[in-house]
């Protein structure tokens, strides 16, 4: 254990997370969520993308009625399918974030279970405030950035509850090269937050096309750099080299599917009298795969801090430069 | 204890508050603002009034009314073509015209009679309408489905509310002028109709042989405004003697 007052190791914060036991039951259904919560993005992008968000008129009932089921036609499906499968989801992070704090043994998990909590509290109230204020592009834009923050969350929770981070002994190896890899997986993170910050925007009709496909090129040398990164120099630790492989698929995809949906919606679909089948494919399959590829950022960037420590030049006046973990 | 109960909830309620009345303050302001000031407006004679009429044409090959598809709800029946650009014959249909500048500081009270738009085999009826500030709208709902109508006002308040088949109409009304203020369905997105908000009675909507005539007007030098929903707005000049009648005819090109 480490002594008071002292920092403790890396190895030290390492062995801590052998203090809570595997439970199989928490971790799938940290999986459960972070998989409903994916199809929750994919209705919440198929509200947007059919033009359905003001469909119901009122929230947070829904035509007057807390539990009475409109008629699913036209937009009112999506729309209300979306605040169904919400309602759920919220459901599943209450019983989460009690299971966590009375199961897991680790403090902080405990707490990232009611941030869990806190987001998707927040979220849902994002959600009815874009409704009651006729979706103004800031607040429809913070519903769909809040949104993928806690399917990260989900994912981040559904990492830290499973088998291969609760037993097994982290494999590091020390970083020495500088940007440090976990410099590049924040950068990664960040560019990733503004590519979605700007694309919500233009989605929402707060802002024009362009700062969102120029920002593209930058996401790419970024996150393309960090994938290479961790792929040729940490080939050996699979935990790194998984997420980063994943990470450069997903980035791949996602740059097509870009192109697809600017093609299908603003080359095509510009004078378009109502949604067209493919303009609603490629962009909810565009704010799909962005998510997917936030979450693999982020578990990237996890998993690089876990196993991929930081080593810093010790200067001792007369010796060779030695490198020791931060 | 009490007392930091009520500074943590009262003080910025109170806060909140004072910005809504400065707000609503400053909207009156604006309002009063916006009546005209200046000597007493001529009173309009009738005996020397004039009009203007005239025909929209399009220039070059109309756009095709695309089909819409309407199978999401299945209590949607019928044809439907999208109306952006209605061309019979080289005439266009659906252009707002209405006297833009000219009638000085008069002023006219809103009329009493009700513009009704109606819901009927999922589109409005008309697809463009003309009202003034202050005038009563009826926006009924002849079809076996509910739609919603959300007006997205820029100067004006935007609300939106549900409608059941045959409900009781909704009754509205705009307060400022506001040209080409869309309202819609999101229930049926193909749904989509403008509403054009005027300070003067002299309006009118294209029909669909692209005339349009405004009457009653006092003699003078006008703007005449022509707006379309795609092809935008053209101004033109006339002047109007007394009993004057005038042909004004403008053309939209192909885009």
């Amino acid at each position: 254990m480490a002594a008071r007052g002292r920092k403790p190791s890396f190895e030290e914060l390492a062995l801590k997370s052998l203090s809570t036991p595997y439970n199989a039951a928490h971790h799938r259904f940290a999986v459960l969520i972070a998989c409903i919560t994916f199809c929750l993005l994919v209705a919440g992008a198929l509200v947007t993308s059919n033009d359905a968000g003001l469909s119901v008129p009122d929230w947070p009932t829904s035509f007057g009625s807390l539990y009475k089921i409109p008629r699913w036609v036209g937009g009112v499906r999506y729309e209300h399918s979306h605040r169904m499968v919400a309602e759920f989801v919220g459901l599943l992070t209450i019983i989460l974030a009690v299971w966590t704090w009375r199961a897991d043994k680790r403090r902080w998990m405990k707490w990232l279970g009611v941030a869990a909590l806190g987001t998707v509290i927040a979220q849902g109230v994002l959600g009815g405030l874009t409704v009651l204020f006729y979706l103004p592009p800031a607040i429809s834009t913070s519903h769909a950035a809040v949104g993928q923050t806690f399917f990260c969350i989900a994912c981040a929770i559904a990492l830290f509850t499973g088998r291969g981070w609760v037993e097994d002994a982290p494999q590091t190896a020390m970083d020495t090269q500088r940007p440090t890899l976990i410099t590049l997986t924040l950068l990664s993170i960040f560019v990733l937050y503004v590519q979605l910050v700007l694309g919500a925007m233009f989605r929402h009709h707060g802002m024009s096309w362009w700062p969102h496909v120029l920002n593209a090129p930058i996401v790419a040398i970024v996150l393309t750099w960090t994938a290479i990164r961790a792929m040729t120099q940490y080939s050996k630790i699979e935990a790194v080299q998984r997420p980063a492989i994943l990470m450069l698929g997903l980035l791949i995809t996602q740059l097509c599917l870009g192109f697809l949906a600017f093609t299908t919606r603003v080359a095509w679909g510009k004078d378009a009298v109502q949604p067209e089948t493919a303009m609603i494919a490629s962009t909810v399959a565009h704010v799909a795969v962005g998510a997917l590829l936030l979450a693999a950022t982020v578990i990237l960037a996890i998993q690089v801090w876990r196993h991929v420590p930081v080593a810093h030049e010790e200067k001792v006046p007369g010796a060779e430069p030695k490198a020791v973990a931060a | 204890m009490r007392l930091k109960l009520l500074l943590t909830f009262f003080v910025p309620l109170l806060g909140f508050c004072v910005l809504t009345a400065c707000n609503q303050q400053k909207s009156s302001e604006q309002s009063h603002a916006a009546t005209p000031s200046g000597p007493p407006p001529v009173p309009i004679d009738p005996a020397t009034v004039a009009s203007v009429s005239g025909t929209v044409h399009f220039d070059g090959t109309a756009p095709e009314m695309v089909p819409i598809d309407m199978s999401n709800d299945p209590a949607c029946k019928g044809d439907n073509k999208a109306e952006t650009v209605v061309v019979n014959s080289g005439k266009l249909a659906n252009v707002f015209v209405y006297v833009k500048d000219g009638l000085g500081n008069r002023t006219f009270p809103a009329p009493a009679n009700t513009v009704v738009i109606d819901q009927t085999g999922c589109r409005y009826r008309p697809h463009v309408a003309g009202v003034m500030a202050g005038q009563k709208l009826d926006i009924r709902n002849d079809d076996p489905t509910e739609h919603n109508v959300h007006a997205i006002g820029m100067q004006n308040a935007q609300w939106n509310e549900s409608q059941m088949p045959k409900a009781t109409p909704i009754e509205k009304s705009f307060d400022r002028p506001e040209i080409m203020l869309p309202i819609k369905c999101n229930q049926h997105p193909w749904m989509k109709m403008y509403v054009n908000v005027v300070a003067s009675p002299f309006y009118a909507v294209t029909d669909a042989d692209g005339k349009f005539e405004i009457a009653g007007l006092p003699p003078g030098t006008y703007t005449v405004a022509f707006v379309q929903e795609k092809l935008g707005e053209q101004d033109q000049q006339i002047t109007l003697g007394a009993k004057d009648k005038k042909t004004l005819d403008i053309s939209y090109k192909a885009q």
